[in-house]
């Protein structure tokens, strides 16, 4: 049957039902239609999109909700508050035994430079400013608790590199402690009687005086990324946790997505339909829903009790978490592996490309998008994974920069339970800030798999 | 079965299937067929849908071992050779006998690279200058060279269904098989696009033998010079097409041809 005739042949047909149609509807004399339920039909439609729409803004308002309240809350972490005063560094405090006369290199000994006095250095300094007599010791203790004990951390590695400035008078740069950074920034109600609350009347008079002289002032707060774990708020950072969570998902990275691209690769390429194969699947897609606090036990009791790796190290953390995001990136692989049309492969295959060919030079890359999608999404939840890590030691106060993957360190979520946990109203603005900064690390994740995504799409 | 197909014996075999059985699991596909692929023409296999056409195509250059439990008995032979011997390499098969599909299936690769590819994987140039002259001569010799020129780097997926169609042609011939299977290459075209595939098919039978499975009466009688009918995984009856669609001996051969069924 030729095309030309295939068309004419239509068309007598196309025309009779035309004629039908018209038939029918002529020959009704009340010009009456069938009633097939349109107006019902819509009314579902109708009622359908309603319950579309009040889903997603139902759902649209828990989320405002929660960005709302983590940002109310951390968005004040981001910002600290320092104190600036000239300070005299007092030849009889900081050496009383006049030991420097008599051995002026002991200005390097760390044993002098920590037996030195150096909050009754920022206190003096502070009291002058205020106009209070340094023998009020009441006075004095109040004083006291404005600074931050870091500054004392602060002062010992300034003298020891600047030995010279012993005697004279340094404008010096302090952090302020975490009630007065509370009551700066307005956190404190005043309303409460001076007993019920942190900062006393007193207190709030020096803070209102030391604003005015333009002495305290809040600036952007690179401490929350450099700093370590500290017993004070307004000195405590993520570094360690940030170092940990690198490292980990470096780990994971170079583990569980080779690992899980190569089996997904042998298991749905290679690996012949029988038993045993369906045994491993079905035991694959069982690992990917364990509770995440099993992989911690199993971490527990294989690398750390059995090979003996050390406790509360990222790598545990990363070979644990690698464990658990093992059978999402091979699920997603499979997925993905299967989505390849077969058109290709017969295309690849009926050029006399071996197996391994296809698989490599066809099937792989055009599978690389969702393979790139289901790594990040197992990244993902690697690094908001809390609960393994807890039981592998990574809930600790570590206050040392972790140099390798070896060392201790705590990873972000961690950090983020263990400032959850303090009773002191900074630490839980520090733990919002720190949600903000996971949120913010896993937004840019995404967004660098949708553009990772896109281009491993334009170049086919 | 034999008598008939005896009769009808083309001069030159190039592929030559005997007593070809297929089964798909427990299902039998084929039975029994025997069947010459004369060289250097053009056979065409007819017959309704789920006849074992497509089936014993894909026999020829080895494709259904690519199907989960698929079984192949009987002997099929190039040039005599048995492809299914243990000693035939399967991958040097499919280089001499290439095949074209249904539906175009170009790479997502430009234009070059699809028509490229089996020269790289084979090893078939020394150096670039070689590899351009291939993709050159397989586009002309697919009728596609001179509309794709200035754009031999753009995808091959953005070319239009007949283009992309030609293009797989000159990807198949770009490795010089001997024998090319074309499994209804023209089934997803228009008419113009069919129009200069059959063209370009009865170009290709002088350095190409040919294999095409179709489903347009005219399209065999167009191009093959040789039809074989295929019905109920059974071969019906083969011979030149001329006699075939003009004093088919069988009843069903007939019927088919003239629309009665299929």
């Amino acid at each position: 049957m030729s095309v030309g005739a295939g068309i004419e042949n239509n068309m007598p047909g196309g025309g009779a039902q035309a004629a039908a149609l018209g038939a029918c509807s002529a020959g009704d004399p009340a010009g009456r239609r069938r009633d097939i339920g349109l107006k019902r039909r819509y009314r579902a439609e109708k009622r359908f999109r309603f319950y579309g729409i009040a889903a997603i803004v139902f759902g649209l308002f828990f989320l405002v909700l929660l960005l709302w309240s983590i940002f109310a809350h951390g968005f004040g972490a981001f910002w600290q508050t320092t104190i600036t005063l000239p300070v005299a560094l007092e030849a009889q405090v900081i050496d009383p035994d006049n030991r420097l006369a008599a051995e002026p290199q002991s200005v390097s000994d760390p044993h002098f430079l920590a037996m030195i006095d150096y909050p009754l250095l920022l206190r003096r300094a502070l009291a002058q400013k205020l106009g209070v007599a340094a023998d009020d010791r009441a006075a004095m203790r109040e004083i006291g608790q404005m600074i931050s004990p870091s500054a004392r951390g602060q002062m010992r590695r300034f003298l020891g590199a600047n030995p010279q400035a012993i005697g004279t008078v340094q404008t010096i740069r302090f952090l302020a402690s975490a009630n007065v950074d509370a009551a700066f920034k307005g956190q404190i109600n005043f309303s409460l009687p001076q007993d019920k609350r942190k900062i006393s009347d007193r207190q709030r008079q020096w803070i209102t005086l030391l604003s005015k002289e333009g002495l305290l002032h809040k600036s952007f707060n690179t401490g929350l990324f450099t700093r370590p774990a500290s017993a004070n708020a307004e000195s405590s950072g993520l570094a360690v946790a940030l170092i940990g969570s690198f490292y980990i998902i470096l780990i994971v990275l170079v583990l569980a997505l080779p690992i899980g691209v190569i089996t997904a690769i042998y298991l749905e390429e290679y690996a012949g339909k029988n038993g045993f194969t369906d045994m491993i699947e079905v035991n694959i897609n069982n690992l990917a829903a364990v509770p995440s606090i099993v992989f911690g036990i199993l971490g527990l009791s294989v690398f750390i009790n059995f090979l003996g790796l050390p406790r509360s190290a990222s790598l545990v953390g990363g070979l644990v978490l690698s464990l658990m995001t093992l059978p999402t990136i091979i699920i997603a692989a499979r997925v993905a592996l299967q989505a390849v049309p077969v058109s290709i492969r017969a295309a690849a295959l009926g050029l006399g490309a071996s197996h391994t060919q296809t698989v490599f030079h066809h099937v792989l890359p055009l599978a690389a998008p969702g393979i790139l999608t289901g790594t990040i999404i197992g990244l993902a939840r690697a690094l908001g994974e809390t609960a393994p890590l807890l039981l592998i030691g990574m809930v600790a106060f570590i206050a040392n920069y972790p140099h390798s993957p070896l060392d201790p360190a705590t990873a972000l979520p961690v950090q983020i339970y263990m400032w959850a946990g303090e009773a002191e109203r900074s630490f839980v603005e520090r733990s919002s800030a720190a949600i903000i900064v996971l949120l913010a690390i896993l937004t840019l994740m995404n967004v660098t798999a949708v553009f990772l995504r896109r281009r491993f799409e334009k170049r086919q | 079965m034999t008598a008939k197909y005896a009769a009808v014996k083309p001069k030159r075999v190039k592929m030559r299937g005997e007593n070809v059985t297929v089964f798909y699991g427990n299902k039998q596909a084929l039975h029994g067929v025997t069947l010459d692929i004369a060289a250097n023409k053009v056979t065409a296999l007819i017959g309704p849908s789920g006849c074992g056409k497509s089936t014993f195509l894909r026999c020829l250059n080895r494709m259904n071992d690519t199907i989960e439990g698929a079984r192949v008995e009987g002997v099929i032979t190039l040039d005599g050779e048995d492809i299914y011997a243990p000693d035939i390499d399967v991958v040097e098969l499919r280089a001499r006998v290439g095949m074209v599909f249904q539906r175009p299936n170009p790479f997502p690769k430009s234009i070059y690279d699809n028509v490229a590819y089996g020269p790289r994987i084979h090893g078939l140039t020394k150096n670039r200058a070689e590899l351009d002259e291939i993709v050159e001569k397989s586009l002309k010799s697919a009728g596609l060279f001179d509309e794709v020129k200035d754009r031999l780097h753009d995808a091959g997926t953005g070319l239009s269904g007949g283009q992309q169609q030609r293009l797989c042609i000159a990807r198949a011939i770009a490795v010089s098989p001997e024998v090319i299977l074309m499994d209804e290459p023209c089934s997803a075209l228009d008419p113009i696009a069919t129009a200069r595939i059959e063209e370009l098919i009865d170009d290709l039978r002088k350095n190409y033998t040919i294999a095409i499975v179709t489903h347009s009466m005219q399209q065999a009688a167009r191009v093959s010079q040789y039809t074989a009918m295929f019905h109920l995984g059974s071969l019906v009856e083969m011979g030149e097409t001329k006699i075939i669609f003009t004093s088919p001996k069988e009843r069903r051969t007939q019927d088919y041809i003239t629309g009665r069924f299929g």
